[in-house]
């Protein structure tokens, strides 16, 4: 389990804070903290359910409902493999299970070095393009198999590089 | 409140606006079969879809635990199309369930299983995968088994009613979804204050009770002095086990059956209720006259103790060091009672019959214990008591009625019978305090301003020329509120009484379920009623006994002379007080 430093604390305790006036806040703090650090671990529910009242049964239960709020911390790099119809028909399926097996994952898991975590996502609207890939918010078009072998390079060397 | 016409199954009935279909026609005489809804929608998620009826008009099939009856509607209940619907829900639930009924504590009892025979529901319908379970019977006090559960949310409704922020939630989503603590964890390692409030609302077997007849049945054979003893709430509702009517005080056919099933000595808590009074009472009166940390809180509830210890530990010095009595009665009978008759307190085997789930964990805490031994071995619920009398072929109901066992601890007063109320344990410190302030009796005996059963109550009590402010309240959410007062600084009272339970012990985790469907003799608004008929059984005991006043206990003042010395003494603190310990609401293991 996570340990909070003060620093991430008092930002959690802000972000609750900022939405004290609402009457439904839940979602916008849930959010805001899964943007800002990539997950939402039970010990953070713990502050926000002190600041907002809210049970900390109830907020995990929201947490675990959208699979947008992540229970463990997400990868540098999320891969988002589109499973939505169109995709689905287009072979999406043998592509995430290409990136499942290179990376030694689940759909849903983060790889030990924390670089890469793979979504399965439902329809991201890019019919046009499918089989759709999107890493860190850029969409990969017609990916076929046989790319997502140097998709992944392609990361591993920018990451390398950042470093 | 204004009535509107509707017609049920062509029948022109006049009910009131804004009930659901499912309370109007209850009240015009029909039962719709149904699972979630409970409590005049206490729980109202209208997700198990096995009350489904036909209304004129309306789009496809409505739930009509959830509709509210409206001017004109027309209700249909017995319409093929609608009895078929209600037979798949129930066989859809069915194919998601555990299929040991045979083997489940809950059968004869289980609402499933129930409408499952009512709505003609047929084997193997739906076979496929089930979702994953879960079993936890990590704590002492209750087991959940996710296995058996129908997702009705009754649980969480009620934990979250009594206790202000509830322990339980759904999680994950859709086939997935199960109800747990945050986390899926353990009971053990949550907030969870194990009253059994979800317990006694739970329509299945995916949570009950930890069963530990086995225990008692162990001890017997291995040749112990096996002592039971009854708390007070037992008598107003153990009948219900065997079809008597809600309420009905069965004292007497109790201790036949508890001697029938083999208990060498049968006591009754009652006993440790006036030795309570006696130590609470004295410890009061010693922080008001020696300006100790005021208010005090009563401490007999160990639901009460758990939230306490995780959500107040600043408060902890607020509350009676005294141990609760079943937990006094056991180290008197290991102690006081083992050196009278010759026992080594190795060889005494405690068991209490209590209302109530948290009472399994609180003998289990290591500050309860005396000369190492544990103060109470066993605790059983009234309904595992019910059950053992079923098994050994006795017919409760033709019983003769018996009396305690008189000797030691054998007296027991008015004042200790209303323990099983809330308010109970307040009256009864009343009565001793005034007198020992008094110097006198109060005359009327009863204390009507901390009667009845609203969540919080208060009163004044002028005693010695001192205005004593008192408070009585029973449910975490109420607690919370004269809790918050107290941290605040502004808390007028001197004395505040609170029991886990919404309603006090009567209405316990442990007690008899109230369900419409196995209780067709009872009224219709029994499950409104239910806690107040129990609470007037004991109240009428009260009224029957001679002595009504914990002081005048004659055993208890015989203790005293030969044993304890005095109230709060130094032995007394050794055999009847105890210690609390903070602790944190999550307690996940790394």
């Amino acid at each position: 389990m996570s340990k909070i430093n003060e620093a991430a604390y008092r930002r959690i305790e802000e972000i609750c804070d900022m939405y004290a006036g609402e009457k439904t806040p839940l979602i916008m703090i849930l959010s805001d903290i899964q943007k800002e650090f990539g997950y939402v671990p039970l010990d953070v529910q713990e502050i926000v359910s002190k600041k907002t009242g809210i049970s900390v049964a109830e907020i995990y239960g929201v947490v675990t409902f959208y699979s947008f709020f992540s229970l463990t911390p997400k990868g540098k790099y999320v891969i988002g493999c589109c499973l939505g119809t169109a995709c689905y028909v287009k072979g999406a399926q043998q592509i995430i299970d290409q990136f499942c097996e290179i990376l030694g994952i689940r759909p849903g898991q983060t790889t030990d070095d924390a670089l890469f975590t793979i979504d399965a996502l439902r329809c991201i609207g890019a019919c046009a393009a499918a089989p759709a890939v999107t890493i860190n918010g850029k969409i990969f078009a017609r990916v076929q198999v046989g790319d997502v072998p140097g998709i992944i390079a392609q990361y591993r060397e920018e990451a390398e590089n950042n470093v | 409140m204004s009535l509107v016409n509707i017609k049920i199954e062509g029948v022109p009935y006049q009910v009131e606006e804004g009930t659901t279909i499912l309370e109007a026609a209850r009240a015009c005489g029909y039962e719709i079969p149904s699972l979630c809804s409970y409590n005049h929608g206490e729980c109202n998620q209208g997700s198990c879809r096995v009350c489904l009826v036909e209304v004129k008009g309306a789009r496809g099939l409505v739930a009509s635990c959830v509709y509210p009856v409206n001017e004109g509607m027309e209700v249909i209940i017995s319409s093929p199309k609608a009895i078929k619907a209600r037979r798949t829900s129930v066989e859809l639930l069915l194919s998601n369930h555990s299929q040991n009924c045979q083997q489940c504590h809950k059968n004869g009892k289980c609402e499933l299983l129930y409408v499952a025979k009512l709505t003609g529901a047929r084997e193997n319908m739906f076979n496929g995968e089930k979702t994953e379970t879960f079993y936890d019977d990590l704590t002492p006090s209750i087991v959940r088994d996710s296995s058996k559960c129908i997702l009705c949310g009754r649980c969480i409704a009620r934990c979250k009613s009594a206790h202000g922020n509830g322990v339980l939630g759904f999680e994950k989503r859709g086939f997935k979804t199960i109800v747990a603590p945050a986390g899926n964890i353990s009971f053990a390692e949550s907030p969870c204050i194990m009253c059994g409030q979800c317990v006694s609302v739970c329509p299945t077997g995916a949570l009950m009770e930890k069963r530990e007849e086995d225990l008692v049945y162990s001890a017997m054979s291995a040749g112990k002095h096996v002592i039971v003893q009854t708390a007070p709430a037992v008598r107003a509702s153990l009948g219900e086990e065997f079809g008597l009517t809600v309420g009905t005080p069965v004292t007497g056919k109790m201790v036949a059956a508890l001697r029938r099933l083999g208990f060498e000595k049968v006591y009754d808590t009652n006993f440790a209720a006036d030795l309570t009074i006696m130590e609470e009472g004295f410890e009061l009166i010693g922080r008001i006259k020696n300006g100790g940390k005021l208010p005090m809180i009563t401490s007999c509830s160990p639901g009460w103790i758990n939230y306490a210890e995780t959500y107040y530990h600043d408060l902890l010095d607020n509350l009676s060091s005294c141990k609760s009595p079943h937990e006094m009665q056991g180290a008197i009978l290991k102690t006081y009672y083992a050196q009278q008759k010759g026992y080594d307190p190795k060889d005494i085997f405690v068991v209490s019959i209590m209302p109530c789930t948290a009472k399994k964990y609180e003998k289990e805490r290591p500050q309860l214990v005396t000369n190492g031994l544990k103060d109470v071995d066993a605790v059983l619920t009234t309904r595992e008591l019910g059950d053992m009398i079923k098994r050994s072929g006795i017919i409760f109901n033709k019983l003769p009625d018996e009396e305690f066992d008189p000797d030691i601890m054998g007296d027991y007063t008015g004042a200790a019978v209303i323990f099983g109320v809330t308010g109970g344990v307040m009256e009864a410190a009343l009565r001793t305090a005034y007198f020992v302030l008094e110097g006198k009796e109060y005359d009327a005996i009863n204390f009507e301003a901390v009667r009845g059963l609203e969540g919080i109550k208060e009163a004044t009590v002028n005693m010695a020329g001192m205005d004593v402010n008192v408070a009585v309240c029973s449910g975490m959410a109420n607690a919370k509120v004269l809790l918050d007062q107290i941290r605040e600084g502004n808390s007028r009272y001197h004395f505040i009484e609170i029991m886990g339970c919404p309603g006090g012990c009567i209405n316990g985790g442990g007690q008899s379920y109230v369900r419409h469907a196995f209780l067709p003799n009872e009224d219709n608004d029994i499950v409104d009623t239910y806690r107040e008929k129990r609470a007037k059984a004991l109240y009428s005991e009260d009224e029957r006994q001679k002595i009504r006043q914990s002081h005048n206990n004659p055993q208890v003042k015989e203790l005293y002379e030969k044993f304890l010395g005095e109230p709060n003494s130094h032995l007394a603190h050794e055999l009847l007080h105890t210690t609390y310990e903070g602790r944190k609401p999550f307690r996940i293991k790394e």
